[in-house]
């Protein structure tokens, strides 16, 4: 049904009475026409009492229709303006005589819809879409699209069934049904109002998969106390608050009023709803972009920087981290409000990465700007590598949330080369080294090792060291270059941490080892794409 | 932090002349402290030790019987059974291979029981006025 027809006159009448809004009371007749809803709220009003003056005589003609929309307004005597007497079938009518009828229009033009309180009533008007387009304009967002996102109070779901009770009685006594799904909901209704409008101000249009929200909070203080009677009849649907949130969330509320019997509602909730004092209110006006993603690949070239910060009792160990070195200008340019820094596994801080360095994405969240040319990025990557030695960065580039789950996959399971400068306690010859070479796809056993054991459970490790290359360099030492399998504790296979890593360098050997130096030479992910 | 208790480089059992005869985690009726067993991160279902509980009873050929204690409060991480199957690398390595045991104190009392250790000098004093 797309516009009022006979049926609808009894509950038309009974909800004006009652204090419901032009907006609601076409919900609740379960009109679909967009079109009428966007009817400035005035003229619904005065097409509604309009309707409701018509003679009875024409039976299920359509008497009130959006489809040709009001030639001209209707004005009253009373808000004299001039003598505009056409209604919206274009006929001539007589003035509107300034019956009682004009005077409760003005009343209940004036009136905070029982129902809606106020949502489709002030809250559609091109003063509320000012003041929230002023408010994303001065966010200063880059944005190509939004989607607009309203939170409404709990209570305007109670006071909706309230008002569904009441019509669905009223339909009863005439033999009709009134299902609650047919009527149109609040939320649904309102967007089709204020979508459009919202679109014209803003230059975008709205779409649902937008990363760009606009969210908008609403409260109605008055009416908080109106979901009690909900804890009351159906207490288990309401956990205690966690924090000082209120108990009473949307969420609660609904399943609370699935729950709840009819007869159990009508007792504790006056049906009709009382008509409320004060609009509802905007509490927050809200923008919010979707994350965006930088990955790259980094070399780390000091044996002094952390990956992440090292702040331990709030006090900074170790000045800088790869992370920071790396996000700093990125938060600077996307202008984020923060980030979150992932890597395909990590180095000891006293580890070199070098070759084609590690792969490492970076969520940028919130940000203000969202579009950046390849060219800019390569600016981008010039920038953070002329600010540090100890670090560099390649490819650097935009990519999607999806893409880093690749980049987490390399750190599970692929290979990665390294370079290590070993020790002796016993003179080693290049014979006795040799060996080293021949070994392929040799398995450890790797328990946790004890450097970690304080922050990682104990568990034992089987892991696979490919292939080995050694250089002798002196009776006491050499290099050792070697290809493992992700996960491998490279420092523990050396030193052996107190034969819990089996077999190791020295037992291999028969000498006491230790490493001296640690390098990756290589981190064996295709990803991200070489620029 | 992470300990690991060995036996002192003065130890009876280090000495020339010391053979090992048996190694034996099963320090009494109810308790072996080969069944202990953690999980997770914060290592629960550990053994937890006060600093005179035993660790191990080793025997030497000897006769003598030497019983090694934690000297450590802490939840019990790991016995090392390796000189089990291997006791010579308890005499050989005794401070890398031929580790006794891993223990992890409580966060709150890590630095007052470090505090309350001999640095390896203070130890060398000690021994000097033997």
């Amino acid at each position: 049904m797309s516009s009022l027809t006979e049926k609808d006159r009894p509950v038309v009448q009974l909800l004006l009475k009652t204090g419901t809004c032009p907006r609601c009371i076409l919900r609740f007749c379960c009109v679909g026409s967009q079109a009428l809803y966007r009817h400035p709220y005035k003229d619904l009003m005065k097409d509604l009492k309009e309707y409701l003056r018509n003679n009875q005589e024409k039976e299920d003609r359509v008497c009130f229709d959006g489809a040709d929309p009001p030639c001209k307004r209707i004005r009253l005597e009373h808000a004299a303006e001039g003598p505009g007497d056409v209604n919206h079938n274009g006929e001539l009518q007589q003035t509107l005589s300034t019956a009682d009828g004009d005077a409760a229009v003005e009343s209940s033009a004036a009136k905070v819809c029982n129902v809606c309180l106020g949502i489709l009533q002030e809250f559609c008007e091109a003063d509320f879409v000012q003041k929230v387009c002023q408010k994303v304009n001065s966010a200063d967002y880059q944005f190509t699209s939004f989607v607009f996102s309203v939170s409404l109070p709990p209570q305007l779901s109670v006071r909706e069934r309230a008002a569904w009770l009441l019509v669905k009685q009223e339909m009863g006594n005439l033999g009709l049904s009134l299902a609650k799904d047919d009527i149109v909901q609040l939320k649904e209704a309102y967007k089709w109002i204020i979508h459009p409008q919202l679109s014209e101000e803003l230059g975008v249009p709205d779409d649902g998969k937008s990363l760009f929200e606009v969210s908008v909070v609403f409260a109605h203080p008055e009416t908080d106390e109106e979901c009690r009677f909900l804890a009351t009849a159906c207490p288990d649907c309401f956990k205690p608050a966690k924090n000082k949130q209120s108990v009473f969330t949307r969420m609660a509320v609904i399943k609370a009023l699935e729950k709840i019997k009819e007869e159990d509602f009508l007792k504790h909730f006056p049906c009709p709803p009382s008509s409320p004092k004060n609009l509802c209110v905007a509490l927050e006006i809200q923008c919010n972009n979707g994350a965006v993603f930088v990955a790259g690949r980094y070399n780390k070239y000091s044996r002094n920087l952390p990956q992440t910060p090292w702040i331990i009792d709030g006090e900074r160990k170790l000045e800088s981290s790869v992370e920071e070195l790396i996000s700093e200008h990125l938060m600077a340019e996307f202008k984020a409000d923060s980030f979150n820094f992932s890597s395909s596994g990590r180095e000891d801080v006293d580890v070199r990465t070098l070759g084609n360095g590690r792969p490492f994405a970076i969520e940028l969240v919130n940000p203000r700007r969202i579009h950046f040319t390849a060219e800019e990025m390569k600016g981008l990557q010039q920038t953070i590598n002329n600010s540090s030695d100890k670090i560099q960065v390649r490819d650097l580039q935009l990519v999607t949330r999806e893409a880093i789950g690749r980049m987490k996959e390399g750190e599970e399971e692929k290979t990665k080369t390294y370079s290590a400068l070993i020790w002796t306690d016993k003179a080693i010859q290049r014979e006795d080294i040799a060996f080293l070479d021949d070994i392929k796809e040799l398995k450890l056993d790797q328990k946790t090792p004890l450097r970690v054991l304080h922050r990682r459970p104990l568990a034992v490790r089987c892991r696979i060291i490919h292939t080995m290359k050694c250089e002798y360099i002196d009776e006491h030492h050499f290099r050792l270059r070697l290809k493992t399998q992700a996960g491998t504790y490279i420092k523990e296979f050396v030193h052996g941490d107190f034969g819990r890593t089996k077999p190791n360098i020295g037992s291999l050997l028969n000498r006491t080892a230790d490493i001296l130096e640690l390098d990756v030479e290589s981190v064996d992910v295709d990803w991200p794409p070489t620029l | 932090r992470i300990c690991v208790i060995t036996l002192a480089e003065a130890h009876p059992l280090l000495q020339s002349g010391k053979t090992i005869k048996s190694i034996n985690y099963q320090i009494s009726a109810n308790c072996s402290r080969l069944q202990n067993k953690v999980s997770g991160k914060s290592k629960r279902g550990a053994q937890f030790l006060t600093e005179l509980a035993p660790l191990c009873r080793i025997s030497s050929t000897d006769g003598e019987e030497y019983t090694v204690y934690s000297c450590i409060r802490g939840r019990l991480i790991e016995v090392n059974e390796n000189i089990l199957s291997n006791p010579t690398i308890l005499q050989e390595k005794p401070s890398t291979e031929g580790y006794i045991a891993v223990v992890l104190p409580k966060f709150e009392e890590s630095k007052s029981i470090t505090q309350g250790l001999l640095t390896q000098k203070e130890y060398e004093e000690v021994l000097l006025k033997r």
